[in-house]
């Protein structure tokens, strides 16, 4: 029970045991489920297919190979560089509330047997902000990935810039999409995966410079938030409006892949970019939380 | 790496607030006057004179109170000579290109050819307009998708022959319109930026108005970035950060200054190589000196990378970017 929440070597934290019995609310289709039932379907409503957001710690637990994830820069912290008021207390109050150090992870580890260099966002961290940690964190990874000729994967999910760090945070866009350049020209296959929401600065920049561009179903995209547009264009915009599906749609995302079949579309794809294999005695297990024998999916 | 920004002058902000309070007192004394004198049929022309030549006394000392605020309203003049404007005084024989080949031509974003300080340049400058008409025919310097896609094909063709960029930025930014999502803004954007960094030849950038967050940065990646003295650089304008931080689009004065976005807070952070002054008072009163100071630091600026390797023009210009931002290291 609660196996893939709990296992991570990489955490640096515990999740806090969720006891047995407690409900959860589905904010699409309001059905309720054991909360416990919902974490074993990836946390994938079971009624309607509503992907819950997850923390970067439980993504990377529900995509990585068991045993093979190793972080990287888990010392990479926010200063405070503007002296922005109330800067330093939403830090302090983020990193107790999630326990992360930052808005992302990132390290090496293997995804169905092939090696990679990964990234995933943390929108419980300030809105999955981008800061000069995540840029700094996403750069060197990239930077890791040309290194040890590994192809990088990231999973999304921001509602842009930092504000608090003002355009030390838009330089960002700058500096990761200088080391995305760099992993191109060194003919790594980088895939981006949008989770919800990916907007602002990180779709402005890295989520949008993957040679493979999927996405999660219902996942908000795009550049400018909804209010502001509707704002602009005095328009009630329609539902679909910068979902998954819509940039499908208009082109401007490769897939969207629910979240059951994400790890073997990544698969399929390292494969054929000719990611490199895990010897066969390490290619371990899938992790605990996928499809488990006894149907818990 | 960018170094911690001194403390800022908070006594300033309150001084300012103060003013304010006392501004509003004279506005609403002015008014009551004005009432009284209609009524009474008093002669209060004088005394009203009076209490506007003090109003007018506080306003300028509160400007002074806050030079952040100060430079966003000098780079919104209207009055303040348009990108489109430097262009045609900087180059000579200067050809405008058009469209993206993909889409539409976005008049939002100026492109073209010509000749400057004797040399073969590309110029990229998205446009705010004179008037009306021209704003609304510019779409108020916010371009489209394929504003970006128009200014990446001129980059791409100065690369081919080795010619400079040159890019004049003046954006609040980019359009948040539907049709732009749909068309891709973002992609847009992700892929100048991206380009930018390893453009196979110099890149010199002036900011000259408002660079407005990624919308500015598509066209702001560069080897040499200058900024005009009261030109403004920002992640997000201070009236949207002011909203989203305190909900209070009224709190916009402070949050211009908590963002940092002065030419001299830029240069401080790493984030801006040069600034270019002004004449007195700002660029709107003397367009013609301000221009040609334009002219004559970004000559400076592609001088001296025209002898540089591009590979070494390329590295240098990775580590720039690369350094940029704060953090801090634990064990
Ligand atoms: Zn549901």
């Amino acid at each position: 029970m609660l196996n893939w929440l709990r296992r991570p070597k990489y955490g640096a934290v515990e999740r806090r045991d969720i006891p047995p019995g407690v409900w959860a609310k589905c904010p699409k289709c309001g059905a309720t489920v054991y909360h416990r039932d919902l974490v074993r379907n990836l946390k994938v409503c079971p009624t309607c297919g509503f992907h819950h957001r997850l923390t970067a710690e439980e993504r990377l637990a529900v995509t990585v190979d068991e045993g093979t994830f190793e972080e990287h820069d888990a010392g990479v912290v926010s200063g405070d560089p503007l002296r922005f008021e109330g800067y330093a207390d939403k830090l302090r109050e983020a990193r107790e509330k999630t326990g992360a150090a930052d808005a992302v992870i990132t390290g090496l580890g293997a995804v169905e047997g092939s090696r990679v260099a990964l990234a995933a966002l943390d929108f419980a961290f300030m809105g999955g902000s981008m800061g000069s940690v995540v840029g700094e964190k996403i750069a060197r990874i990239a930077e890791r990935a040309v290194e040890h000729r590994l192809p990088l994967v990231v999973f999304s999910a921001s509602g842009g810039a930092r504000m608090q760090e003002g355009a030390l945070s838009l330089m960002q866009l700058a500096k990761t999409s200088a080391a995305i350049a760099r992993l191109h020209e060194a003919r790594l296959p980088y895939l981006s995966v949008m989770c919800d929401p990916t907007t602002g600065g990180v779709t402005a920049s890295f989520a949008f410079q993957g040679d493979v561009i999927l996405a999660e179903p219902g996942a908000m995209i795009g550049f400018a938030g909804r209010r502001v547009i509707e704002q602009t264009i005095r328009r009630k915009l329609p539902d679909h409006f910068q979902t998954a599906e819509f940039c499908l749609e208009h082109g401007l995302i490769d897939m969207v892949v629910p979240r059951p079949a994400m790890r073997a579309t990544l698969g399929r794809l390292l494969r054929f970019f000719g990611a490199p294999r895990l010897p066969a005695r390490e290619a371990v297990a899938a992790p605990a939380g996928e499809a488990p024998a006894d149907g818990g999916a | 790496m960018s170094a911690i920004l001194p403390e800022r002058d908070r006594a300033a902000e309150a001084r300012a607030q103060e003013l304010e309070a006392r501004l509003a007192e004279l506005s609403r004394e002015i008014a009551g006057l004005r009432r009284r004198g209609e009524k009474e049929q008093l002669d209060v022309g004088r005394l009203i004179g009076d209490l506007e030549a003090r109003a007018d006394e506080l306003r300028r000392e509160l400007l002074d109170l806050r030079p952040a605020w100060q430079a966003v309203a000098l780079a919104r003049h209207p009055q303040r000579p348009k990108a489109q404007e430097i262009v045609a005084a900087l180059i000579e024989e200067f050809t405008e290109l058009h469209g993206d080949r993909l889409f539409r031509d976005d008049p939002a974003l100026l492109a073209g050819v010509g000749w400057f300080d004797g040399r073969p340049v590309v110029a990229i400058a998205p446009r705010k307009g004179r008037d009306t008409r021209e704003n609304l025919a510019f779409n108020f310097g916010m371009p489209y998708p394929e504003g970006y896609r128009k200014a990446l094909r001129a980059m791409k063709l100065a690369e081919k022959f080795g010619y400079p960029v040159l890019s004049v930025v003046d954006t609040p930014a980019a359009y948040p319109g539907d049709a732009a999502e749909e068309r891709g803004q973002a992609e847009a954007i992700a892929r100048n930026i991206l380009e930018m960094t390893r453009l196979r030849t110099p890149i010199a950038v002036v900011i000259t108005g408002e660079g407005g967050s990624g919308g500015a940065l598509a066209v702001a990646v560069g080897d040499a970035v200058l900024m005009l003295e009261h030109a403004i650089y920002t992640v997000i304008p201070p009236e949207g950060c002011a909203a989203i931080l305190w909900r209070d689009a009224g709190r916009s004065r402070e949050a211009a200054a908590a963002l940092r976005l002065t030419a001299s807070d830029l240069v401080a952070l790493g984030v801006v190589d040069e600034i270019i002054p002004e004449p007195p008072g700002g660029a709107h009163l003397d367009p013609a000196a301000a221009i040609a100071a334009v002219g004559e630091v970004l000559r400076r600026h592609l001088r001296a990378a025209a002898g540089v390797p591009v590979e070494t023009l390329l590295q240098r210009r990775y580590a720039k970017y690369r350094a940029m931002g704060y953090h801090e290291e634990r064990a």
